[in-house]
């Protein structure tokens, strides 16, 4: 055992020391933090004030325009050429110009601008006129606007998780289906990124003609099972690493920017979800919530709404079980060749489940209880990504136990079976294997 | 020391290893001898309990061969290399820490062992960064490091330079000296006969021949002797005796080198009385076969006899 903890030091700080392992390390983080801060930080620059001149020949909407964050309206008085020409040298953002119209209501205008006029002030001034011709229209046709103002009606439909025991959790399928394919696709790169790492390690081992003198030292089962242990490791120390560095990061830039409004209300919300709502409460809030309108706060709190602790903790086991399983094939099939140019023809059978994980994420998120996604769960080779992608929309304790029953199981078999070809193939030299041979290393008595 | 008894080890296709036993005495050098593919590794690794023999036992210091003895053997495979990114130093350490021993007394008898080869300077130099003759002198070290009862040497002097080669050979010695049973396999028949004191030659995955050097050497004799004299006017062709058979002669500063055959039952002193008779002799000694001699004719011997 002691032994085992020797090569595992070495595995994990040679790998550790690597620069790549750092760049990773640091650039990972910042990537994800940079999802979160980036439209946060967006959202709290405020633009420079911008003046639009008004000239309105119709006399209608100049009183309609009113100044906002951004924008200064201006009504202007003077003939439609000069206002043109001068709107250069006035250093003015934009002129509107609404022709006099003869016998219908104005509904056209012109704006004119030194810049492409942004979208933000199109939209406004557009949804401004529509208004007011709307309601010169009711008007005409004697309808009072508060009758309308009455029939709008806005609907929210909340979902609502119940539990076998009655707990009641509000539900967002979106974040969900994000979280869902986010660790999937987390997982898959974990298990190949460090698989890879297991099988590049064993034919590094053998190229450098190292092998023999380590197996001379210690069985070669120590020695798999100390690399694979040791990658094993260095990914659960990048994963740590990526978490706690992306909320350092993103926590820091919430205190810069914490006088934005957005983050204030957030923190609100942040305190108010502490608490276990009950239904009427949870619909009360959501209530006020869609009152106040806010997208970026029924974001935050769908994304609060996530069980982090089972998600993360999810994530270590499938990620270490379901690496732990491949790894040991990956090992396996680095004994068995030269050179890395030889692996193709193995690595096909073990990235297939791996890769149809994957593309069947999208069917497993639109059904995530159905049967294929089921059955996909329990197989060991697709289970760590197919739940992962599962886990966000709830799954039962019972599937999610015998899954990772099974997937422990078929991590014992797999390390068992690698170690009989493994043993084998890395004293085994100038030799293409096939499966045929693989076969025959299984039964070899050392 | 160490004995290995009846060993049989089969490969899928081809038996490797058939019925071979060995014994390698206490504080002996031990020369396992053979052609290529023989099966001389596949005994060695066997010995190193990195393979698992089919049939028959290994016994280590009298007692059946266990996985912790490995800490005991210190094993310089043929094929050999290092980690290439990992620092000289450290590997070493790791490699000594494999073999059982502490951080703190690897790092000392480390130390000592750089010192003494002169590469202390490349503790902290990346093995990729140093020659070929430099890994095989690390690679010695952490063979040896740890102090083994049991030493297994497989072509240790392929890759070095003459001058490294003797001082490799004055470390092996050195630790003969020190109580050490060293396992020597190797092509290289001089360094045989220069340092091995028993062998086995291993052919087609048998044992052909073993014993003492000295033993073997006399059993394979061919009653043949050297005798130098004074080169005489008198052509040696014309005057041998017919049962004695001339192999072949040199002439050096008016001295003549002749080898010659004779017939088993004859006496060395028949020669003598006979050249003593005939030139001024200033010369006689006997040709023992050199173990180049042994080692080709036994295995040619023996692959007639296969075919």
């Amino acid at each position: 055992m002691n032994k085992i903890s020797i090569i595992i030091q070495r595995e994990y700080l040679s790998r550790v020391r690597k620069k790549s392992f750092i760049i990773m390390t640091i650039l990972g983080p910042i990537l994800m933090a940079s999802i979160w801060v980036i439209p946060l930080y967006l959202a709290n620059i405020s633009d420079d004030e911008k003046t639009v001149q008004i000239l309105d020949e119709t006399g209608i909407f100049v009183s309609k325009f009113k100044n906002t964050d951004q924008f200064t309206f201006t009504p202007i008085n003077i003939d439609f050429e000069t206002a043109k020409r001068n709107l250069d040298l006035s250093g003015n953002y934009a002129l509107l110009y609404i022709p006099k119209t003869q016998f219908s209501l104005p509904t056209s205008g012109i704006l004119y601008s030194g810049r492409q006029p942004s979208l933000d002030v199109k939209s406004l001034i557009k949804d401004v006129m529509k208004k007011e011709v709307e309601r010169l229209k009711l008007e005409a046709s004697e309808v009072d606007p508060a009758i309308l103002e009455s029939i709008k009606t806005g609907i929210t439909l909340n979902t609502i998780k119940i539990d076998a025991d009655g707990v009641e959790e509000k539900s967002f399928t979106e974040v969900s289906m994000v979280l869902g394919i986010f660790s999937g696709i987390l997982i898959y790169m974990f298990i190949f990124m460090f698989g890879a790492q297991v099988m590049r390690g064993v034919i590094e081992e053998k190229i450098s003609r190292i092998i023999e003198v380590i197996v001379s030292s210690v069985k070669p089962f120590q020695l798999m099972m100390g690399k694979i242990i040791g990658v094993a490791l260095v990914g659960l120390t990048q994963f740590l690493l990526w978490v706690f560095l992306t909320l350092g990061i993103v926590s820091v830039f919430s205190i810069v920017m914490s006088d934005g409004t957005t983050l204030t209300k957030s923190e609100t919300l942040f305190s108010e979800q502490g608490k276990v709502l009950d239904g009427k409460q949870l619909a009360d809030f959501s209530e006020k919530m869609s009152e106040k309108d806010d997208m970026s706060i029924q974001l935050l709190e769908a994304v609060r709404s996530i069980n982090y602790l089972e998600m993360i903790g999810a994530f270590i086991f499938f990620f270490l079980a379901g690496y732990l399983m491949y790894a040991a094939l990956f090992a396996a099939i680095g004994s068995a060749v030269d050179n890395e140019a030889d692996t193709q023809q193995f690595m096909l059978p073990i990235t297939i489940p791996l890769i149809l994980s994957l593309v069947m994420s999208q069917f497993i998120i639109s059904n995530p209880d159905g049967p294929v996604a089921f059955w996909l769960s329990m197989i060991p080779l697709t289970s760590p990504v197919i739940m992962m992608i599962r886990i966000p929309f709830g799954v039962p304790y019972t599937e999610l136990f015998a899954s990772m029953a099974i997937l422990i199981l078929a991590f014992l078999g797999a390390t068992w079976l690698a170690g009989k070809i493994y043993r084998t193939g890395i004293l085994m030299y100038g030799k293409k294997v096939s499966y045929r041979e693989l076969w025959k290393w299984l039964k070899y008595n050392q | 020391m160490l004995r290995a008894t009846n060993i049989i080890k089969q490969f899928t296709g081809h038996l490797a290893l058939n019925n071979v036993s060995i014994a390698v005495p206490e504080g002996s050098i031990f020369g396992l001898l053979g052609p290529n593919g023989a099966g001389k590794t596949t005994l060695i690794r066997i010995i190193n309990r990195i393979t698992a023999q089919d049939e028959g036992e290994v016994l280590f210091d009298g007692r059946k061969l266990r996985q912790e003895d490995v800490s005991q053997i210190g094993y310089l495979p043929e094929e050999r290399g290092l980690y290439k990114k990992m620092k000289v130093g450290e590997q070493a350490i790791y490699l000594a820490q494999l073999k059982g021993m502490k951080k703190s007394e690897a790092l000392s008898k480390l130390r000592y062992w750089f010192e003494k080869f002169e590469i202390l300077g490349w503790w902290n130099k990346k093995v990729e960064e140093l020659s070929k003759g430099m890994q095989q002198k690390v690679q010695f070290i952490v063979t040896v490091v740890h102090e083994p009862k049991l030493l297994i040497f497989d072509e240790p002097f392929s890759g070095f330079d003459p001058i490294n080669v003797n001082l490799l050979k004055d470390e092996i010695l050195k630790l003969r000296e020190k109580g050490a049973t060293i396992i020597f396999s190797t092509h290289n028949m001089a360094s045989v006969e220069e340092l091995c004191n028993h062998i086995a030659l291993i052919n087609n995955s048998e044992k052909i021949l073993d014993g003492k050097v000295a033993d073997i050497k006399e059993n394979h004799k061919q009653n043949i002797f050297e005798i130098s004299y004074a080169t005489a006017i008198q052509q040696i062709e014309e005057i041998i005796p017919a049962d004695f058979s001339l192999i072949g002669s040199t002439k050096l500063n008016g001295h003549t080198k002749t080898k010659i055959s004779l017939p088993a039952d004859a006496s060395p002193n028949e020669l003598l009385k006979w050249a003593i008779h005939n030139f001024e002799v200033h010369g006689f000694t006997e040709i023992l076969p050199t173990m180049n001699d042994i080692f080709i004719s036994q295995v040619n011997q023996k692959n007639k006899g296969n075919e």
